[in-house]
Parts: structure tokens; C-alpha cells; sequence
């Protein structure tokens, strides 16, 4: 059977589903939600066995119809979203039983989920647009979730810059089909090359690099992510700051760059040099501002900006140990962050306070919460057996390997800086003196904790023991899709 | 020409994002501005003179492709309209909100949040 439009139909009809059949009993809805991104989960790996696919919607072939593309990066990323997804929603079963709505969480939540799918499978450049608004949709309104006054001002900022993003996005999608006439990546790609020279083309770049940069909050655009990403309910900041970003930030531009655009864009150096400024632009404004918070999800917020200019720095060297780097690096933030999101949101949920100077001591009456957030912090500070070690260590060889000696001294210090203030965040909260009014705390409720039990699992073994396997499994396939650039092009228009 | 005037319109929705102060105000540009796209996403597609792109029994296939316009961009506004409800939707509920929160729809007043 073709399990291909099941990823992005499965989460699309349960989301309406769900609100439906469980109004009088609210567990349905846990278990209906579950299921759902469980089978999604095991879809996704099950999608690694068939290799590449093509699945064409009403049988129309590549030209005129819009077509589903599996691919060794489409897997690679759904892997990550589904992932992390489940042990979302593992997490939420317990977590928003403090907020009312359960039923519009999970349905907002799985069409988020299903925008997010759409984006990284589909094979036609206007319906990613159109699973990128449903994802962001979504994303604002999960973001004004509790409807205090500060969650909504932040959904509001994070609505009006992402729409005008999307505009820009949509005015690149009408020049792109005005050059070449169709709207298909892989048409797109084999109809670009006799034009890539023009005005019109670097103007699509342009507009694209603005509005897939905002998406994934890259410097000069991330003024919205310090203040969308903390307010949201930490469940969803984990999936907003470990996915979100990437799938709708990153995938399109590795997408478009490499498989689509390809050699035209690559060989004149003037894009990648663009992106590696930003991307350390990145990694220092949201190291050096994350030193200074005492909001503990405002900090991780600030921290993933960093993180995103660690990926954009590796990839756009273009290099095969850039790329792998980069994805390496992709998942690792996926897994570290969302797990720092989820035991942050624990403390919140018992403690009532995310500043971290009215924390402290809290290792002896959370022990899981507290082992799990700092397993997340040693992996994304670099400590050595963890993954991220591997990651931020393969980014610094790639660096050196390309002859830039600068960007790898950058690197590394920009590390230091993140190890700072993951241990400054670690002194507050889970070492020191217990304040006596945490006396009577007690740890988080059994869904929470086993869903950050397994996450630290997978952030430990990656490092360890999965990371070989890891990379002939998932890493390669991938890696070789965007080596080879603009094959993308031959295998859909041929399939 | 239409095409110069569909940017003016753009600029104008993102000069009203941009300096305005006023909620339901960000919100007419954030519209202004889509429909600026919407306009010259159909300005693709437009032929002068043209004629619906649906073709009758009596029409030659030659004549169909000499004259009609381009049904796909109207497609793709159809959608983007669409999209673009939905966003004003949620923008237009989420100022009551605020309003209900704040009392006020002026954004100088409303920044609880720092940075």
C-alpha cells in the first residue's frame, strides 16, 4: 500500500476528527491523538524501507499534476517531525489539562503536524506554500493558545511578520512561474538553468531568502521568535522551536538551493557568502542574548536562534561534510531542544514561575526533570559523549575543511558562549541552595516524565551507540540527495 | 503599467505594516499587501483582449490558445484568497482579544513583552 498521502492525510483528518467524537469524553481525544502521530511515527520509518517514491495526486503526471516526492531528505525530516511530534503529544496528555481546550489543542496541533509533513513531502512549489500557511496558521494560533495579554501580543507580532513573509514568499512563487511556466519543483528546475542569469531570477533568490530566512528566524528576521516561542504552552514551544523552524525554514532552502536551483546558484559564491553571514550573524546575537535572560524558555528561545546559525553556516558551505554536519545537527536540535522545552514546561507546571532566579535546588525534588534537562543542555553545549558533541564537532572539521579557519575559530567560541549560558541556566535552577517555598515540590505527573524519559533516551544514544548506524541509515540517503543536486530533477520528470 | 501600479499597492500594505500604530490598521495593510499579490499573480496570467479559458465545441484548438487567458494563476488566487481569509480571521480575533486584555488597540501601549 502507498503510505505516502497518509502522512499528510492521516494528521489532517484526525484533526478534524478529533473535536468531533470526543466532546463528552475527554480521554478520547488523548488516545485519538496519540494514535495518530504514533502511526505517523512508525509510517515514517517504515518510509526509510521503500526508498524513493513519486505518488502522483489523481494519477496526473509531473507537469500538470501536483505530486507527493519521497526522497533520502524528505525521509530524513519526516523522521525528525514525527518523532518528536509523538513524544509531544505523549507530554500534552498530562501538560494541557492546565489549559481548557484540549480538543482544539489536538486539532490544532495535528494540522500543524500535517502542514509540516506536506511541506517536506510535496513535489509542487505552490501547494508548499499552501502546507506552510496551514502549518503557520496553526502555529499563531497555538501560539495565543492561553489567551493571557502577553501570549497574545506575541501571536499578534508572530502573525504580522510571518504573513508579510508569506507574501514575499507568494510574489517569488508568481515570478518563478512567470520565468519558467510551471509550477512543479522539478519542472522549475530543469526550465531554470537557460534563465538563472537574469534580474528576475536573483530577485526570486532574494525574495526567498527573506522569506524562508523569517521562517527560520535568522538574524536580521528573528525579532518574532523570542517572544512566539516562550509564550506558546511548552509542549508547543518544543515542536515550534525543534520543527517548526527547520521544516519551514531550512527544508525549503536546502530544497530550492540545492535540488532545484542547483549549480547556477552554487557556483557563484554570492548566495552561500550571504547565508553564512547570517548564519553567524545568528549564532552570536542569540548566544550573546541568551547569556543575559532569566526567562528560562525565553533563553532556550534565544538559543535555538543560535542553534539555526549553526545549521545555515554548515550547509551553505556545500561541501558533502557540510551537509551531513548540518543534518546532523538538524536532528540533534530537534531532539536537545525539544527536550530542554518539555522539562522547562514541567517546572513551569509545578513550580508556576519560569524565571530561573526563583528556582533552585530543584535535581533532589524533580530528579527527572532535572536529569532530562540536563542531558538536553550537555548534548546542545557540546559536552563529548553526547551527540551534539559529534554534530558541533563535524560543523567546525566541515569549516576547516572548506580553508576557513575564521568561521572555525568563530565556532568555537561561539560554543564556549553556549556552554556559558546553559551552565549559568544550570547553577539557578537544578544546583544550589532549595528555596523554602519550593519545600513541597513534587515531580511531574507520569505522562510528562516518561515522554522526557524516552526523549533523553534517544538524545543519549545518539551519541553513543546509534550514531553510526544513524548515519548509513538516515544521514546518507540524504546527504547524497543534495550532493546530487539537480538528479532530484531527472528522478520526478522520469518516474 | 498594472504591474508598476500592483507594487505600488504592495509598498502602500507594507508602509501601513510598517508605521502604523493602530491594530485594525496592521491589519487592512497585512490585506492590502496579499491583495497586491493576488493582483499581480492574475496580471500573469491576463492577455489583452482575451477570453475565458473555457473552450467551446465550435472553437479551434488554435484559436482557444491564441486568445484565452491563463486559467492557472486564477487557480492559484482562488487559493490564495482563501489563505487569506483565513489569516484575517484569526488577526480580526485576535485584535478583540487584545482589546479585551489591553483596553487599547494601540501597539505602544501594548508591550508587556521586552525585547
Amino acid at each position: 500500500m502507498n503510505v505516502l498521502p497518509l502522512m499528510v492525510a492521516l494528521p489532517l483528518g484526525m484533526g478534524f476528527l478529533i473535536p468531533m467524537v470526543s466532546r463528552k469524553n475527554r480521554r478520547t481525544a488523548d488516545v485519538l491523538g496519540n494514535l495518530a502521530t504514533l502511526s505517523l511515527l512508525i509510517m515514517s520509518l517504515y518510509l526509510f524501507r521503500i526508498g524513493n517514491q513519486i505518488y502522483f495526486m489523481g494519477g496526473w503526471k509531473p507537469p500538470l499534476g501536483i505530486n507527493l516526492v519521497l526522497d533520502g531528505l524528505s525521509a530524513f525530516f519526516l523522521l525528525i517531525v514525527n518523532l518528536v511530534a509523538f513524544i509531544v503529544t505523549l507530554y500534552s496528555v498530562d501538560y494541557m489539562e492546565i489549559y481548557t481546550s484540549k480538543l482544539r489543542y489536538y486539532s490544532l496541533f495535528l494540522l500543524m503536524l500535517a502542514g509540516m509533513n506536506g511541506v517536506v513531502l510535496t513535489g509542487d512549489i505552490f501547494n508548499l506554500f499552501v502546507f506552510l500557511e496551514i502549518a503557520v496558521i496553526s502555529a499563531y494560533a497555538l501560539v495565543g493558545f492561553g489567551t493571557e495579554a502577553e501570549e497574545l501580543e506575541a501571536s499578534f507580532k508572530y502573525l504580522v511578520l510571518g504573513t508579510v513573509s508569506s507574501v514575499f514568499i507568494l510574489l517569488g512563487i508568481g515570478f518563478l512561474y512567470s520565468l519558467t511556466g510551471t509550477l512543479n519543483l522539478a519542472d522549475i528546475g530543469s526550465k531554470i538553468s537557460g534563465i538563472s542569469g537574469g534580474h528576475a531570477f536573483w530577485f526570486v533568490v532574494i525574495l526567498f531568502v527573506f522569506g524562508f530566512g523569517l521562517k527560520a528566524a535568522l538574524v536580521p528576521f528573528h525579532a518574532w521568535l523570542p517572544d512566539a516561542h516562550p509564550s506558546a504552552p511548552a509542549s508547543i514551544s518544543a515542536v515550534l522551536s525543534g520543527l517548526l523552524i527547520k521544516a519551514l525554514g531550512i527544508y525549503p532552502f536546502l530544497r530550492i538551493f540545492y535540488n532545484i536551483f542547483g549549480f547556477p546558484l552554487l557556483e557563484t559564491r554570492f548566495i552561500p557568502q550571504i547565508l553564512m553571514f547570517l548564519g553567524g550573524a545568528s549564532m552570536l546575537t542569540g548566544a550573546l542574548l541568551a547569556l543575559v535572560q532569566n526567562d528560562i524558555k525565553r533563553m532556550f528561545a534565544y538559543s535555538s536562534i543560535s542553534n539555526i546559525g549553526y545549521i545555515v553556516i554548515a550547509f551553505s558551505l556545500g561541501t558533502p561534510l557540510g551537509i551531513m554536519a548540518a543534518l546532523l545537527h538538524t536532528f540533534v536540535h530537534a531532539t536537545s531542544k525539544a527536550l530542554l522545552f518539555l522539562s522547562a514546561g514541567s517546572l513551569e507546571y509545578r513550580l508556576e514561575t519560569r524565571d530561573i532566579k526563583k528556582m533552585g535546588g530543584l535535581m533532589e525534588k524533580m530528579p527527572i526533570t532535572g536529569i532530562s534537562g540536563d542531558i538536553g543542555f550537555l548534548s546542545l553545549a557540546g559536552i563529548p559523549p553526547l551527540a551534539g558533541f559529534w554534530s558541533k564537532l563535524f560543523i567546525i572539521l566541515a569549516l576547516l575543511d572548506a580553508g576557513r579557519l575564521g568561521w572555525a575559530i568563530f565556532t568555537i567560541l561561539v560554543s564556549v558562549l553556549t556552554l556559558g549560558y546553559y551552565l549559568r541556566m544550570n547553577r539557578y535552577v537544578f544546583f544550589g541552595p532549595l528555596k523554602n517555598n519550593l519545600q513541597r515540590i513534587k515531580e511531574s505527573p507520569v505522562f510528562m516524565t516518561a515522554s522526557m524519559l524516552i526523549l533523553s533516551l534517544i538524545t543519549v544514544f545518539l551519541g553513543v551507540i546509534l550514531l553510526p548506524h544513524l548515519r548509513s541509515i538516515v544521514l546518507d540517503p540524504a546527504v547524497r540527495t543534495l550532493i546530487n543536486g539537480t538528479k532530484y530533477i531527472s528522478m520526478v520528470m522520469g518516474g | 503599467m498594472e504591474y508598476i501600479l500592483s507594487f505600488v499597492l504592495l509598498m502602500i500594505g507594507l508602509y501601513c505594516v510598517a508605521t502604523k500604530k493602530n491594530i485594525v490598521k496592521i491589519v487592512i495593510g497585512l490585506n492590502i499587501m496579499e491583495y497586491a499579490i493576488n493582483l499581480f499573480l492574475i496580471l500573469i496570467g491576463y492577455r489583452r483582449g482575451g477570453i475565458a479559458p473555457i473552450r467551446t465545441p465550435d472553437m479551434s484548438l488554435a484559436y482557444f490558445l491564441r486568445y484565452s487567458v491563463d486559467p492557472l494563476p486564477q487557480a492559484l488566487v482562488v487559493t490564495s484568497i482563501v489563505i487569506g481569509f483565513g489569516v484575517l480571521a484569526l488577526s480580526v480575533s485576535m485584535a478583540i482579544r487584545i482589546y479585551e486584555r489591553y483596553g487599547t488597540f494601540d501597539i505602544n501601549e501594548i508591550k508587556r513583552l521586552k525585547g
